[in-house]
């Protein structure tokens, strides 16, 4: 079994899958962010690589970019700092959130290299619609890495089947249209497009765009498995950016954000281990 | 050259709207559902008499079709070469080729049913022609302009509010056109439901580069037609400037089967070798932008360089692509102009043949008189002037400040 299927399944309860920024606000910061997120509760962490033209992001993921631009960091760097983010003890699944010309300019080969090499699980192109992934799909099912893909309230029912049946790893599922971004309401038919997410995809089905309080992620309970949150955290990120750059500061910052996620997101939910089946993380 | 063929290998089993190796959908799923029903919505519209006879009837009892073609006899001879013979887009309402293109897509849009229009714009000039069709309709209208180019194209934010409306200053990225295009992309990925997003270049994702180039198409068309009546022959050769590269497709697709030389100019702004420029053709590597797989300005890692050019219309970091394709296969020719040779051109224009030119056309007819140069003069070269130069005077009159008098810059006795 994969380290995706062992940590995002359906008995797990609750997923809960946190997006960061790699190098925001730097790259030490991204790695004791990452474990925060693993002791919180996370069953996977999705790593944004910095992109001067986030199509698909919001406001406060674009400012994270440009943060991380300003650093430094690019794709090469970001899988290289994986290896990092294991070696501080993260075991959870790593997916690689990255805009499609950053990959074509790396090269499919060195990416899949430094995949297998720094402890890579999924990879998510915001911008490769399924209609232009297949070649893609097909090197990530040799490379035994996840190719992520996402399903939104508009997508046809047709498309929704053709790509419920080829996810892999998990189907994610917007919950609004537009970009990333925090939002008080979903799209109204979001629970209906859930339902027929469901019936398209046998894996776990996540919801993400705009999750940001308990009272939401309580809304999808029953209608998804699990749900994505990226622009919350990173705003919590943004506000402390300069003492998560300080080694003296760093670490009351991030006892910070954990405690905020866990008062107004998460609650108490466990630490997801390997081999534990039943977590029941609610 | 190797990572190169090793892209194209990795890329050529996705064919969806595709030339060659360029083109293809690359956006969010969030906008896949509108870029599928906007394809379906031209090629019922595009089959319709109904529908491309009201394209036609605005377009000449509004926008005044067909423009001239001139022959400019003293520029010409002064040149010393082939006979040069413009297409006069500036004579368009609005003094530019983007109202064929806003015309066309407004019709489209109300024809699927949409309640609302956005653009983008650099210079200004898409924006106003998309406000001024939106005006025609009673559609309301919201420009998307890179904060910086607000504040440097103050004169068309003034028509486009005049014409009712409404600008979006974009301050993310740099603060220009590609932030305008990503921010109008998020703006229609949140509004797709009602809203139509009329892109003003062969550039974005299929079917947009294939529809600009159908609504422009009427360029060429009409000086194919033109040239024959006015010389009796086919042009030897057809010219234009090339930003995303819509004027350009417009005027060579109607000559893409005859035996006529097809050039492009690319905006070389201060030289190749200086960096500032936006020759995408010349300098940019193959990358994905605004949803399209083309020839691209970026750093090593892939991010996304800021162009310059000192025309706001050409200074964009990819390249339609069609062009990409006709570039590669070697069915047009694409050289990079500076900013110093499109303002001789432009002076010389004036001189000769009493006509302003945008800045932007500028660089095409400069293109076409090196050509000229080098051609008989029972020769004949056909340049699109894409536009007029009213909104350039600023910015011109800096320059020729620079350098003395504009007539000492020409030679021109």
């Amino acid at each position: 079994m994969s380290r995706m299927n062992e940590y995002v399944n359906k008995e797990r309860g609750m997923l809960f899958i946190p997006f960061i920024t790699a190098g925001d606000p730097s790259e030490e910061a991204t790695v004791e962010l990452a474990f925060m997120l693993q002791s919180v509760g996370a069953n996977a962490l999705e790593l944004g690589i910095p992109y001067s033209d986030p199509v698909a992001d919001g406001p406060v993921i674009q400012k994270a970019s440009q943060r991380a631009l300003a650093g430094g960091m690019n794709l090469h760097r970001a899988l290289r700092l994986v290896k990092k983010i294991r070696l501080r003890g993260v075991e959870i699944p790593i997916i690689v959130f990255t805009y499609g010309n950053l990959l074509l300019q790396l090269g499919r080969e060195t990416f899949f290299r430094e995949a297998r090499e720094n402890g890579i699980d999924g990879l998510l192109v915001p911008d490769l619609p399924f209609e232009e992934s297949g070649s893609l799909a097909e090197q990530c099912k040799a490379n035994g890495v996840d190719l992520i893909s996402l399903v939104a309230p508009t997508t046809s029912e047709k498309r929704l089947e053709a790509i419920g049946a080829s996810a892999q790893g998990f189907l994610y599922c917007v919950s609004s249209l537009g970009v990333t971004g925090v939002r008080k309401t979903f799209h109204p038919k979001v629970l209906s497009f859930l339902a027929k997410a469901r019936r398209a995809c046998d894996l776990p089905i996540a919801v993400g765009f705009g999750i940001s309080s308990k009272d939401q992620v309580g809304a999808l309970k029953g209608h998804a498995d699990g749900f994505v949150v990226g622009s919350r955290i990173v705003s919590l990120i943004e506000k402390r950016a300069e003492r998560l750059k300080k080694a003296e500061t760093r670490a009351e910052a991030l006892t910070e954000i954990s405690n905020i996620l866990k008062d107004t997101l998460l609650g108490n939910r466990k630490v997801v281990k390997k081999g534990e089946r039943s977590t029941q993380n609610a | 050259m190797i990572r190169q063929q090793q892209i194209e290998s990795e890329e050529k089993t996705e064919n969806k709207g595709r030339f060659g190796t360029f083109g293809g959908q690359y956006v969010p799923e969030t906008l896949m559902h509108a870029v599928l029903e906007l394809e379906d919505g031209f090629n019922q519209a595009m089959n319709d008499h109904a529908f491309l006879d009201e394209y036609r009837e605005i377009l000449r009892n509004y926008s005044g079709r067909p423009t001239p073609v001139t022959h400019c006899k003293r520029l010409s001879e002064k040149v010393g070469g082939a006979q040069i013979y413009l297409k006069r887009e500036d004579l368009n309402h609005t003094g530019a080729h983007k109202i064929n293109n806003a015309v066309g897509q407004v019709l489209l849009a109300r024809r699927m049913g949409k309640k609302r229009v956005i653009a983008e714009t650099g210079a200004g000039q898409h924006g106003v022609a998309t406000a001024t069709v939106a005006a025609y309709f009673g559609l309301p209208c919201k420009v998307f302009m890179g904060a910086v180019d607000v504040e440097r194209q103050k004169l068309n934010v003034f028509r486009m509010k005049l014409l009712g409306a409404e600008v979006v200053p974009v301050s993310g990225g740099n603060g220009t056109l590609k932030d305008a295009i990503n921010e109008a992309l998020r703006y229609w990925a949140a509004n797709v439901e009602d809203t139509a997003y009329i892109v003003g270049s062969v550039v974005g994702p299929h079917p947009y580069p294939l529809i600009v180039r159908e609504f422009q198409r009427i360029i060429g068309d009409e000086a194919r037609r033109q040239m024959m009546e006015q010389t009796g022959k086919l042009p030897d050769a057809a010219c234009a400037c090339v930003g995303g590269g819509s004027n350009a497709m417009g005027l060579f697709t109607a000559f893409l089967n005859d035996p006529v030389t097809l050039y492009g100019a690319e905006a070389g702004g201060k030289g190749t070798e200086t960096g500032e420029h936006a020759a995408t053709l010349a300098k940019g590597r193959l990358g994905i932008i605004h949803g399209s797989m083309t020839y691209l300005l970026q750093d090593k890692n892939g991010q996304i360089i800021e162009p310059y050019s000192i025309s706001a219309g050409l200074d964009y970091p990819g390249i339609g692509p069609e062009h990409a394709s006709l570039a590669e296969s070697g069915r047009a020719h694409y050289e990079a102009i500076t900013d110093g040779e499109a303002i001789d051109a432009l002076v010389a224009l004036n001189h000769c043949e009493g006509i302003l030119p945008a800045l932007e056309s500028a660089h095409g007819l400069a293109l076409a008189m090196k050509k000229a140069k080098t051609m008989r003069p029972d020769e004949t070269i056909l340049v699109c002037l894409s536009g007029r130069g009213d909104k350039d005077v600023n910015t011109i009159l800096k320059v020729l400040d620079d350098h003395d008098t504009g007539n000492e810059r020409s030679g021109e006795a």
